[in-house]
């Protein structure tokens, strides 16, 4: 299984992203200018400050030229995990439903959170427990949609930093192959930092990649 | 042309910056400011003024959580750019 994460000039949490999947599959870094996806099976869009977050986090990257390849292999079923700043750049993209906005206490938050899982019957959560937990740290991450979504994650009661709508954390789009969430799996595996819990989104990719393999 | 282009959190959305703003305003002594909203302005000379629609459609804007405003749209001779 190899994975592909995308490094925008501004990504921050892209090294982070490697090395969390490199505990589960291989990995390669892809640059925003390449056209080439070199075969990976999932693509990570990772957190940061893509672009600067010029004009709106994640409207310009989403014009990237990777980004162009990500869109086409995301419609062929290709699975797309988009964390903090990825999340937004997917909705930007139109690859998930809703936007970000800035947090009702206009303050950056970062803190561990615990985080319940909606639906284990996803591509990125079939290997998780009812609860992860797992650190946000944003600033834009009120997440907002005035259609129906499919939810696949949200801040446990009382946990929601960021006033986001039904305490929305992550969801997939129409097909399940796109996950976005604001949460940083990738920075929750290993102990030293409190937490492994952000592997098991990892292994679940790993998990369902391995069965389409088979199947 | 230069144009500019206004663009306002959708109403509706919740706007914690209008809000920060107008609770701002009474600890100065100003009171009867109500319904604070803070948004964006956007300024810039375009050939062909008719592009400014899908501009804003395709980047400057996002229609699901932004409402924008083409307010000017005048000759950019003798204008003085900031």
């Amino acid at each position: 299984m190899k994975f592909g994460v995308i490094r925008f000039p501004g990504s921050c949490d892209d090294v982070d992203a490697l090395r969390a999947a490199e505990r589960v599959g291989d990995a390669v870094m892809l640059w925003h200018r390449d056209r080439d996806l070199q075969g990976v099976d999932a693509v990570i869009v990772p957190g940061g400050f893509s672009y600067g977050d010029y004009l709106r986090a994640g409207a310009i990257a989403r014009f990237a030229p990777v980004m162009e390849e990500v869109i086409e292999f995301a419609r062929d079923g290709g699975l797309v995990l988009g964390i903090c700043n990825g999340f937004q750049v997917l909705c930007e993209a139109g690859l998930l439903p809703g936007a970000l906005l800035r947090n009702t206490s206009l303050r950056f938050v970062f803190r561990q959170v615990a985080l319940d899982v909606a639906d284990h019957d996803t591509a990125f959560t079939r290997s998780c427990p009812e609860r992860l937990s797992i650190p946000v740290k944003h600033t834009t991450g009120r997440y907002y949609t005035p259609e129906p979504v499919h939810v696949v994650l949200r801040y446990a009661p009382g946990e929601n930093p960021n006033g986001s709508q039904d305490d929305i954390a992550g969801v997939v789009n129409e097909t399940g192959n796109v996950f976005g969430l604001m949460p940083h799996p990738e920075h929750a595996v290993d102990p030293l930092t409190g937490s492994t819990d952000g592997l098991r989104i990892f292994e679940s990719i790993k998990a369902h990649v391995g069965d389409l393999v088979k199947a | 042309m230069r144009a500019r282009i206004l663009v306002r959190p959708k109403a509706g959305i919740l706007d914690p910056q209008g809000q920060a703003v107008e609770r701002a305003l009474p600890a100065l002594g100003f009171t009867g400011a109500s319904h604070v909203h803070v948004g964006r302005l956007i300024e810039l000379d375009v050939e062909d003024p008719a592009d400014l629609p899908s501009m804003c459609e395709r980047l400057l804007v996002n229609p699901l959580i932004e409402d924008y405003e083409i307010i000017e749209a005048i000759p950019a001779e003798g204008v003085p750019t900031v």
